[in-house]
Order: C-alpha cells, then sequence, then structure tokens
C-alpha cells in the first residue's frame, strides 16, 4: 500500500519533468556532449582545445572585458540607487516606483534597448544633438561610437543596474537600524558603521550579486546583435552567427563555446547559490 | 543636582503628541523603570535619552553636562535592545570589544576588560563564538556586556526581556539588576511587564498616553497608586463602583451596605458615584469586623485553584469582587452560593479619581 | 533649566544623507529617463522640421508589424496557458505531498535564468533537427511548437516563482483535505478550491510572460519564426526612425504589463485569508 501511495504520487511530477528533461535538460546535455565529439562522432577533447584558439579566445575576452565593466559600474551605481531608496528616508512613494520601473527596466533588454541608446547617444541621438548645439561638445570628434565596446557597456548598465537594485535591496532591507544605533552608542560615527559593520555584513550578498550580473552580462544576445551587429564580436554573437552559419567551419567547435558558456555562467550562478545561503545563516 | 535632569521634555510627531511635559530627576546609581502599555511614550522619552530622536522641547542634563544637543557617539550612553541587536560579522569578544576598540583603546587592554566582562555575565568561554550561535538569553547578556564595556554613565535598555522565554526572564533580570547594583551605574529600564519592573526598580514611573501617571517606589505604587490607571495597571485590582455617603468619615455606599473609606477628597458632595479600589490579598474570609475594618457580605461565585493561591470569586450585588487566600490544604474553603463575610481594612480601600 | 526649543530637526546626519539620497535618484532617474525620453523624441522626427507621428503611422500600418505582433501576442498567451497547466499542478503537488522533491524543482525551474537562452535553442536546434530522433523542425507548426516550449522554459523561473508565492499565502492542506471531506475529487479541487485563489499570482506571473515573450529575440529568430522580436531587429537594420517608434510602443507594452502585475499583486495580498 505505501509504495503504491507513493508512486501515484510522483504521477504528478512526471509532465513537469518530462517536459524539463525533453525541452531543457537533455538538449543542453546533447549539446555538451557534441563539445566532446568530432565530425563522425568519436570522442575528442580537440573542440575544447579549439577554444583557446586565437579567435574564440577573443571573443571570450571581449565577453569578459564588457561583462566585467559592465558589473563593476552596475554594482557601484546599483548599489548607491539601492542605499537610497532603502535607507535613504525618501518619502514613501518612491521606493514602490523605483521598484516598479526596475522590474520593467531589467527586462528591457534586447533590440528594444539598443534602439533607445541609438536615439540617445547615436549620431544622430538627442544627447549627441544637445551637446553639440548647447555647449559646443562634439562627442563623436572624440572617438566615441554607440556601436562600441563603451557604447554596449553603457548600455549594458541599463538593464544591469536595476538587476543590482532588485537584488541587493533585500539584503539592505536586513540592515537592522539597531545596529546603526548601537554603533552610535558605542562611539562610532556614521563612516565608521558602514566600514565595521554594514559591508562586512553585505559583503557576500554583495559578492553574490555581483556573480549574478556577470552571468547576466555574458549570456545577453541580443542588445549587442541589435547595436553592433557582428562587428564587435562577443562569445553570443559568434556563437549566434556560428548557429547560423556554422563561420567556424566546424559544428562540434561551436558545441564546445556553448560549453564554454555555461560552464561560466553556471559557476558564477553556483558562487551566488553559495554566498547566498552563507548570508540568509548568518543573518538569521 | 542630581546625576540625571530630564527637564519639560516634549516630542510631537506628524500628528499627535507623543510625549507630554516629561521631568525627572534621577539620582547616580539609581534603577528606573518606565512602565506602561505600548504607544505610552516610555520608549519614545528613552531613545530621546540615547539621542536617536531629537525632543521637540526641554533638555536632558547628564552628568552636568546638556547634552539636548551633543550627537548619540558623544553622549557615553550604553544601550540594549529588546532584539539584542549584536553585530553579526563579529564574535562575541568583538562585540563587547567594539566600544573599546572605536574608542582607541590599546590592544591588551582592551582584551583584558572583554575578559573581565565575559566573566560578569558568565560566559567566559563564548568569546569567539559568532551571535547566531548563541541563544536569545546569551545574546542578551553579551549585549549588556557590550554595552558596559565601555563604562558610560548611563545605561538604557529598551523592553531587554520582551523576546525571551519565561523562565530566563526572570533569571535574567536579576542578574541585570545584580550587574547593576555591582557596577553601581544609573540605569533607565523600559517595559509594560509590571512584575518585572517592580522586582528590579528603585523606582517607577507609570506612564499612559505620554503622560506620568504617578512615580514612586514598587511598594508605593502597588499599596497607594494614585489613579485607576495605575491601580488596575499594577497587579490585579478589584474595581468597584460606589457612592459617597459622607466625605468627613470616609462612608461609601456599595450595594445596600455601607463601608469606611480611608482617603475620600474632603469636599466630595453626598450622592457622587466613586470608583473604589481593594486588592485581592488585602481581603480576609469571616471575620467579626471592628474599629477600623469593614465587613462586606457577598455570595460566593467560582473558586479557582492556581496553586500557591485559591483565587475566589464573589458577587456583591451586581458587581463582582476577588479575593485571594493562601492553599492551606487544611483549611476549609466555601462552597459555591455560599455567603461569607469579607473582611479588609479601611485603610485599604482606595477611592480613586 | 534651557528654555524650551523650538519644533525638533533631524540630526545632522540624517539631513546630510536625505540630500545624498535625492542626489542619487536625481542622477539615476536622468540615466534611465534620458534614453526614453530621446527615444520618443527621435520617434517624432520622421517628418523633416516638424514633430509628427509620421513614425507610428507607417509602423502601424505596416503588415509585417501587424503580423509580427499578433504572432507574438498569441505565442505569448498560448505560453501564459500552456506554463500554467504545467506549474501549477506540479507547484500544488510537491506542495501538498512530496515537500522532498522541492529543492530539486526548485533547481531545475532556476536552470532557465543559468543557462542562457541561445544555448537552450542551440540545444534544440541539434537534438529537434529534421534528422534527429524527433523531428521538430521540418514544418512551420511543429517549429511553432518548439518555440512555444522554449518561451514556456523561459517562463519558468518567473511562473514557478509566482505560483509558489501564491501557494504558501493559501493553507493549501487545510483547503484540500475541507474540500476532500466535502466528497470532491483531486481534479475538481484544483480546479474550483485551488486556482481561484491563487488566480492573482498565476496572473501576475503571466504578466511578466507576456513581457518576455513579446520582446524575446534570440530563440525566434534562430528558429526562424515571424515573431516581433526579429521583426524588431529588422526593421533596426534598415530603417531610421521607424524603430523608434517602435521601441517606445514596446517599452509601453511591457511597462503595461508590469503596471498590471502590480496591481494584481496588491490585491493579492489584500485578499482576506482563509477562515
Amino acid at each position: 500500500m505505501q509504495g503504491k501511495t507513493l508512486d501515484l504520487s510522483l504521477l504528478g511530477v512526471v509532465p513537469f519533468l518530462a517536459f524539463a528533461l525533453l525541452f531543457m535538460l537533455l538538449p543542453t546535455a546533447y549539446l555538451m556532449l557534441g563539445a566532446f565529439q568530432d565530425a563522425q562522432g568519436a570522442f575528442t577533447l580537440a573542440n575544447v582545445a579549439g577554444l583557446f584558439e586565437p579567435a574564440v579566445l577573443e571573443a571570450y575576452a571581449i565577453s569578459f572585458k564588457i561583462s566585467l565593466a559592465s558589473t563593476a559600474i552596475a554594482g557601484v551605481l546599483g548599489f548607491a540607487l539601492a542605499w537610497a531608496t532603502v535607507l535613504g528616508r525618501l518619502p514613501g512613494w518612491i521606493r514602490p516606483t523605483i521598484t516598479t520601473f526596475s522590474g520593467v527596466a531589467s527586462n528591457f533588454a534586447g533590440v528594444p534597448l539598443a534602439f533607445a541608446f541609438l536615439a540617445t547617444l547615436g549620431r544622430m541621438g538627442l544627447v549627441t544633438l544637445l551637446l553639440r548645439n548647447c555647449c559646443g561638445i562634439n562627442i563623436y570628434a572624440t572617438g566615441f561610437s554607440i556601436l562600441s565596446f563603451f557604447g554596449l557597456t553603457l548600455s549594458y548598465l541599463y538593464f544591469q543596474i536595476p538587476l543590482m537594485l532588485l537584488i541587493i535591496t533585500p539584503a539592505l532591507d536586513g540592515l537592522k537600524t539597531e545596529w546603526r544605533e548601537a554603533c552610535a552608542c558605542l562611539g562610532g560615527s556614521s563612516l565608521q558603521y558602514w566600514r565595521l559593520i554594514a559591508i562586512p555584513v553585505l559583503a557576500p550578498s554583495l559578492l553574490g550579486a555581483l556573480l549574478l550580473l556577470f552571468a547576466n552580462a555574458f549570456g545577453a544576445v541580443a542588445t549587442a546583435y541589435a547595436l553592433t551587429g557582428s562587428s564587435l564580436n562577443i562569445v553570443p554573437i559568434l556563437l549566434y552567427a556560428q548557429i547560423r552559419g556554422d563561420v567556424l567551419h566546424n559544428p562540434n567547435l561551436g558545441y564546445a563555446m556553448a560549453l564554454g558558456m555555461i560552464v561560466i555562467t553556471g559557476l558564477a550562478n553556483a558562487g551566488y547559490m553559495l554566498l547566498r545561503s552563507r548570508a540568509d545563516r548568518r543573518l538569521r | 543636582m542630581a546625576f540625571l535632569e530630564i527637564s519639560h521634555l516634549h516630542k510631537r510627531f506628524a500628528g499627535h503628541t507623543a510625549v507630554h511635559d516629561f521631568s525627572i530627576a534621577i539620582e547616580a546609581g539609581e534603577f528606573v523603570t518606565f512602565l506602561g502599555p505600548s504607544g505610552c511614550g516610555k520608549t519614545t522619552i528613552l531613545r530621546m535619552l540615547a539621542g536617536f530622536e531629537a525632543p521637540s522641547a526641554g533638555s536632558m542634563v547628564f552628568d552636568g553636562v546638556d547634552v539636548t544637543q551633543v550627537p548619540t557617539r558623544a553622549r557615553q550612553v550604553g544601550m540594549v535592545f529588546q532584539s539584542y541587536a549584536l553585530f553579526p560579522n563579529m564574535t562575541v569578544a568583538q562585540n563587547i570589544g567594539f566600544g573599546l576598540k572605536l574608542a582607541g583603546v590599546e590592544r591588551s587592554a582592551s582584551a583584558a576588560r572583554v575578559r573581565e566582562m565575559l566573566e560578569l555575565i558568565k560566559l567566559d568561554d563564548l568569546g569567539t563564538r559568532y551571535p547566531w550561535q548563541l541563544s536569545g538569553g546569551q545574546q542578551q547578556r553579551v549585549a549588556l556586556a557590550r554595552a558596559l564595556a565601555n563604562r558610560p554613565k548611563v545605561l538604557l535598555l529598551d523592553e531587554p526581556l520582551s523576546a525571551l522565554d519565561a523562565k530566563i526572564r526572570l533569571t535574567l533580570r536579576e542578574d541585570i539588576r545584580a550587574l547593576q547594583r555591582t557596577l553601581g551605574i544609573t540605569t533607565v529600564f523600559v517595559t509594560h511587564d509590571q512584575e518585572e519592573a517592580m522586582s528590579v526598580s528603585d523606582r517607577i514611573v507609570v506612564l499612559n498616553d505620554g503622560r506620568v501617571e504617578q512615580t514612586g517606589t514598587p511598594a508605593q505604587i502597588y499599596n497607594f497608586p494614585h489613579t485607576r490607571f495605575v491601580a488596575s495597571f499594577i497587579g490585579t485590582l478589584n474595581q468597584l463602583h460606589g457612592e459617597v455617603l459622607r466625605a468627613q468619615s470616609g462612608e461609601v455606599r456599595l450595594a445596600d451596605q455601607t463601608l469606611v473609606c480611608a482617603q475620600l477628597p474632603a469636599g466630595t458632595p453626598p450622592g457622587q458615584a466613586c470608583v473604589l479600589a481593594l486588592r485581592p490579598e488585602a481581603i480576609r474570609l469571616g471575620g467579626a469586623g471592628g474599629p477600623g475594618r469593614n465587613v462586606l457580605h457577598a455570595v460566593v461565585e467560582e473558586i479557582s485553584f492556581l496553586g500557591s493561591i485559591v483565587r475566589i470569586r464573589t458577587r456583591v450585588g451586581a458587581q463582582q469582587l476577588s479575593l485571594d487566600v493562601f492553599n492551606d490544604p487544611n483549611q476549609a474553603l466555601p462552597a459555591r452560593g455560599a455567603a461569607v463575610a469579607l473582611e479588609f481594612d479601611s485603610a485599604h480601600l482606595l477611592a480613586l479619581a | 533649566m534651557s528654555a524650551a526649543r523650538p519644533a525638533a530637526r533631524p540630526p545632522q546626519g540624517v539631513r546630510a544623507s536625505r540630500w545624498g539620497a535625492w542626489l542619487a535618484l536625481a542622477l539615476g532617474s536622468s540615466y534611465f529617463l534620458l534614453p526614453l525620453l530621446a527615444t520618443f523624441e527621435f520617434s517624432l522626427r520622421m517628418q523633416r522640421g516638424v514633430y509628427s507621428f509620421e513614425a507610428y503611422r507607417i509602423v502601424l500600418s505596416d503588415p509585417l508589424f501587424q503580423s509580427t505582433f499578433s504572432y507574438s501576442i498569441v505565442m505569448a498567451l498560448l505560453t501564459i496557458v500552456v506554463g500554467a497547466l504545467l506549474v501549477v499542478p506540479t507547484a500544488y503537488w510537491v506542495h501538498l505531498r512530496l515537500p522532498r522533491l522541492r529543492p530539486l524543482v526548485e533547481f531545475i525551474t532556476l536552470l532557465p535564468l543559468v543557462i542562457p537562452a541561445i544555448v537552450i535553442v542551440y540545444g534544440y536546434l541539434r537534438m529537434y533537427n529534421s534528422s534527429a530522433l524527433i523531428p521538430l523542425t521540418g514544418s512551420a507548426t511543429a517549429t511553432d511548437f518548439l518555440l512555444m516550449c522554449s518561451y514556456v522554459t523561459l517562463s519558468l523561473p518567473y511562473m514557478y516563482r509566482a505560483v509558489d508565492t501564491g501557494l504558501r499565502s493559501i493553507d493549501v492542506r487545510t483547503l484540500t483535505e475541507a474540500a476532500e471531506v466535502l466528497g470532491a475529487s483531486r481534479y475538481v479541487i484544483l480546479r474550483s478550491v485551488i486556482f481561484p485563489n491563487i488566480r492573482a499570482a498565476i496572473l501576475s506571473g503571466a504578466f511578466l510572460t507576456f513581457a518576455v515573450v513579446l520582446g524575446e529575440f534570440t530563440m525566434a529568430s534562430l528558429l526562424d519564426r515571424p515573431s516581433f522580436g526579429p521583426y524588431l531587429q529588422l526593421v533596426g537594420a534598415n530603417r531610421a526612425y521607424e524603430p523608434s517608434a517602435l521601441a517606445v510602443i514596446a517599452f509601453l507594452a511591457t511597462w503595461a504589463s508590469m503596471g498590471l502585475i502590480q496591481l494584481f499583486g496588491r490585491s493579492a495580498h489584500t485578499r482576506p485569508g482563509p477562515t
């Protein structure tokens, strides 16, 4: 009897597990398998080695740089905004508005975002024209272009900053006001409070958030593609081109690239979850 | 001049006044408790003493220094919070030594002081633990040690026992009192638990709705409450509605019976309704009365066995009256529905404002 | 004793931090609002020298816009329905009968956030192409099905989280037992007891899914389906002013979805709890 009830219960999650298997786990696993096979299907590590070829390695390097840059900047700015919203003692309507907007903005990636930034800082963009007409500054004369590494990073910030805000806000909520008060009673200034108590307490959450941001930036395709076409050779773009037209002339190398992506985003996410559980335990 | 002089403290928040004209003079080494229900302003006053809130009016002088404008970190107060508020990223020892570190105390002196505090709170071996590894009672002890390590002028405690289990509450409050006596530190304690307040304080200030109802020693407050609020807030109390007969002799009428009440305001006109207060333990069963003694006839409604006390609930006319007798297996208790005579001193029957 | 002081001002430190907060907020708002404003302004510039809604007119009357937009909307609705049908019973079951499986199920629902979309669709192409065991890229309908499955996968984290939160806020076990005592079958319980009570949660997950599907590019373009995302990219590559108009439309649609989420999310909280 006991065994029978258990079986029937498990039946309830079969559709879900089947779906997950068919449309997430198996395809990904199959792909990763392909990374270790050659054109005939035999086992090989040549594809993984191929990842270290200059063309691919450079793509990884650029991806890394953009992800790092956007993460670092968004980390600082997002934290500042989150601090302002949660601890800045602003009027009550500010926080829900910011939260809603962050929810929208963090999903505003992709093609529309690229358009928006072109309209702002492109050659005929609003800000470009404004700067030229009223301040006499021609930013394009300095070699700036929205269709570049810097421009892409700037646009990535648009969804990275809100993401940082959304992730770090609960952690900031967890900073008890009593800690600040206790610190003041013991003779500590505001700066000392932040340096000796708040930042150390927030550290795991901050680090975890940065990891998540990194993973997010690393996997983003649409914005980059819409903004820079194929001119900026980041990994997702390369992968995209590979899927479309086998530019590498080696399908298995493409699988290896996908594997590389999963490893990186997987590690970053694992790190995030580890730090999250550490932070939760401490602040219990 | 007293050690702590608090004068005419007011606190207004948008819309309502939390504290009305609060003044008190606290002597050095005294343990004063602010007692009252939620929202009575006791915590607000404490927070103004600490410097977390700025008073709308009034002044505070600590040891001859006017601290009204002084920021918290320069006031030399120690504070213990209801939620312990230990810094989670530091060990117990680091928590306790934090104030010393901020003051620039040299490392070995600081370590010695931390050890001394740990001994005082009897947690000698737990210096390297982190707050989440300790129980609630232990955390609160550490919080206490942390507040005292830097030798503050005043110790402030904001309902420090409310988050703890009943048994821990009892032991910890005695420890706090013992520690306070040993160190001789001036202490202000905030609580809503009247039993707690009475057991540890030198003086109690009963607050209600931002105003002081009464200030006095625990015995004074309990035995001679000035107002109805104080009387009903402290301990259990019988409140009866009666009528004044003659103010000079203190005669009052209660449900067709005449009693003598000790303190009736002199000019009260006959016929005026009044509220009479009587503590359950002041009443004795049986007895023939006598000079200065009242006898009230009542009918027993319910007998509750509460362990060491037996509570007998009686009915006088339309009103209820409870009395407590010590549990004595050899003593016969009246049956339900029996008529009894309740005897008590005139001095214990109080007329309340 | 000191005389009475004027009405209290907050301590120095508090005032300073409030100024800092306003400054941060002002700078942040300008960074986030400027591109939106610029896009809107750009979209009005179609006719030389004068602001007009010409770009919008062109876009909205473009048959390709209409077909891809409606395609995406249909896709989004299908995704929501299938997603809800998949997630709700599962979440319910895990809550009620299989709490030990909860970590596994939650981990699975978080995988779409870890595995980049491009890798997922790459996996589909390899596994379900014409020469594989289950050919799904042969016909348009089959590929549509595959695209829908990929969208359901993408929306899993949001859907599951929303439903899980909703289930947590009602006492699932007690409601189920009460219904069982009254003679209801499992299916009836789900339909008449559980679904209505977590409707608000499902809706909030639905709107989020809607916003995600509408703007999605990677999967649609690699599976070669005529959805809104690739259309946006196409217009962006070939036209100057229409892309901005489209971006404004897309943004308004997303904002509307989010607004509705907030609305339904709030009503979920104000519902009276089970008696």
